[in-house]
């Protein structure tokens, strides 16, 4: 499926009320129908000028949407390559990369939160079960937690480790150095 | 009757833990396994990993584009030509440079040589991790010739750095092309020496069939890659899903086996042994004349946005994410590599086997501790 055949397909899962409700459905281009239909409120698309589509989702829906994304015979979306923590100055958040077996095709779906004390999203470890040691790994070095995670602790750094490395207000005056 | 039954109730079992590693012949490097066993039966193996945890991550974010090349010569570094090329080819795509063929070409051919050495060094050591002590010395005599073509090619023999954004350091040794001939009319001798002195052996098959069982679909979630995951037929060769450089000018089969045992993983080895040879094979004829490298600015600074490239190094998927934000770093680095997705699987393939077993799987996942620790 193309990038665009995507965006409309899962555009088609979170309608904007709003949208519904108007009573004759303007002519407009597909394209720009997608983006009217979507409720913003639940889901939004991207442009980071990648080769992948970049779908940002509430930390809420998180579970349920990529949930969606495997289960869905259209996207069927079984492989999770790719789970990166950001640290983005005032959010922290992430990124999944996924692929289709099947399909071939590719999406980048990405999570942020504003709360830098106790950042918390929900696991995806029971979809792919690679997540498991993807998340730990964020966990260690951005202190972000997961509901739902069988086994959530310290992967490579020791467990009495203060602060989370790969955040960019971590400061370790002896051991980095700063150019 | 009543004697056995009150026997076996006074010798009950129990669970309990031991280390293996981090200093474990096995193990290959510092990686340490918590193994819960019961009797010799794995009940869990729980890695504990971050002894040699560098932060290449972290220290991507202060390094210039053309630094970070070299940091990820130490990730796995039996594949460090094709890491380079990784990072190389995002940053070349991100600025939209025409690399010249004679570029691609070089580049896909060391590559293949790189895969051939690896293996090499991965099947004399798991002959001898199951016993075989002989095979260590066959691999590495072949190796050896690899090692030696780089080295009058690249100057190094392991962490080679041949690779710039742009190109290539420098051109080709004369005696490249003549000495690649040779090291594959030898080689070709040498692979079915391979397959009699261990994949027929007796001993070893039953070291290794039916041991280690991994199912595609579990492959799949667990993002297993590479020969590992073709192993369990699950088809994912990156050469072939996404090629890059020069691979999309050649012919080759993408090697696969259906049981998802640790002999099939070795099968998978083996035959992709053949595969790269004859890739090198339908290249080193046809290296077209050229530059062997692009100029490109002293301060490399990628465009705001976010890159991602995936290549297949000796190990599986190796992917590289890049975000800018448009200055001489790059904000954020992940490497996806392939050792840490494989790893994950571990758990699941040991339980119910034996330590021994454990030490055949451990083999044929081919684990490079740097790899994983990054």
């Amino acid at each position: 499926m193309t990038n665009e055949a995507l965006r409309i397909l899962i555009s088609s899962w979170f309608p904007n009320p709003e949208f519904e409700t108007k009573s004759e459905p303007v002519e407009v281009a597909e394209g720009a129908a997608s983006k009217a239909i979507i409720n913003p409120n639940l889901l939004e698309f991207t442009e980071e000028g990648s080769q992948f589509l970049n779908v940002l989702v509430k930390p809420e829906n998180l579970h349920e949407f990529m949930n969606k994304l495997k289960t869905n015979s259209d996207t069927c979306f079984d492989y999770l390559f790719c789970l990166t923590g950001v640290d983005w100055g005032a959010e922290l958040g992430i990124v999944y990369h996924l692929e289709s077996t099947q399909h071939r095709h590719n999406i980048v779906v990405k999570v942020k939160t504003e709360d830098r004390e106790n950042p918390t999203f929900d696991s995806v470890c029971d979809i792919w079960r690679t997540a498991e040691f993807h998340e730990r790994e964020v966990f260690d070095f951005f202190g972000i937690t997961f509901n739902n995670h069988p086994n959530l602790k310290r992967l490579f750094l020791t467990p009495e480790w203060d602060g989370f490395p790969l955040r960019k207000d971590y400061v370790d005056e002896i051991n980095m150095v700063i150019k | 009757m009543q004697e056995s039954a009150t026997l076996n109730n006074s010798f009950k079992s129990e669970e309990y833990f031991i280390n293996m590693g981090p200093q474990h012949p096995a193990t290959h490097g510092v990686l340490r396994l918590l193994l819960t066993i019961d009797g010799e039966i794995i009940k869990k193996v729980e890695p504990d990993l971050g002894y040699i945890h560098r932060s290449i991550e972290k220290m991507c974010e202060r390094d210039s584009y053309q630094q970070i090349v070299h940091l990820t010569d130490r990730m796995d570094y039996l594949s460090s030509h094709i890491n380079n090329e990784a990072v190389c080819l995002t940053v070349e795509n991100a600025l939209e440079l025409e690399i010249p063929d004679r570029v691609k070409v070089i580049r896909t051919i060391i590559g293949e040589l790189t895969r051939i050495a690896s293996h090499c060094l991965w099947w004399g050591v798991m002959g001898m991790d199951v016993g075989a002590l002989t095979t260590y010395f066959y691999g590495f005599r072949d190796r050896e010739m690899i090692n030696d073509i780089f080295e009058e090619t690249c100057g190094a023999r392991l962490t080679m750095n041949y690779n710039v954004p742009g190109g290539l350091m420098w051109d080709i040794h004369p005696n490249f092309i003549k000495r690649v001939k040779d090291f594959v009319a030898h080689f070709k001798t040498k692979i079915p020496e391979y397959n009699k002195l261990l994949t027929g052996n007796i001993i070893f098959q039953k070291r290794t069939k039916g041991v280690g069982v991994l199912s595609k679909e579990d492959a799949i979630s667990f993002g297993v890659s590479g020969p590992v995951a073709r192993g369990s037929g699950y088809s994912c060769d990156v050469r072939k899903y996404h090629p890059y450089s020069a691979l999309d000018k050649v012919t080759f089969n993408e090697v696969l086996e259906a049981d998802g045992d640790t002999f099939a993983r070795y099968n998978v080895r083996i035959r992709e042994l053949w595969e790269s040879l004859s890739i090198i094979e339908q290249l080193i004829d046809n290296i077209p004349d050229g530059e062997h490298r692009v100029k490109t600015n002293a301060v490399i600074k990628l465009p705001k946005g976010e890159f991602y490239q995936k290549v297949e190094t000796a190990r599986g998927e190796l992917g590289v994410y890049i975000i800018s934000t448009g200055t001489k770093n790059p904000y954020r680095m992940k490497f996806r590599s392939p050792g840490f997705s494989n790893l994950s699987a571990l758990n699941h393939m040991a339980v119910g086997g034996k330590i021994g077993d454990l030490v055949a799987t451990m083999a044929t996942l081919d684990l490079v501790i740097p790899d994983i620790d990054r």
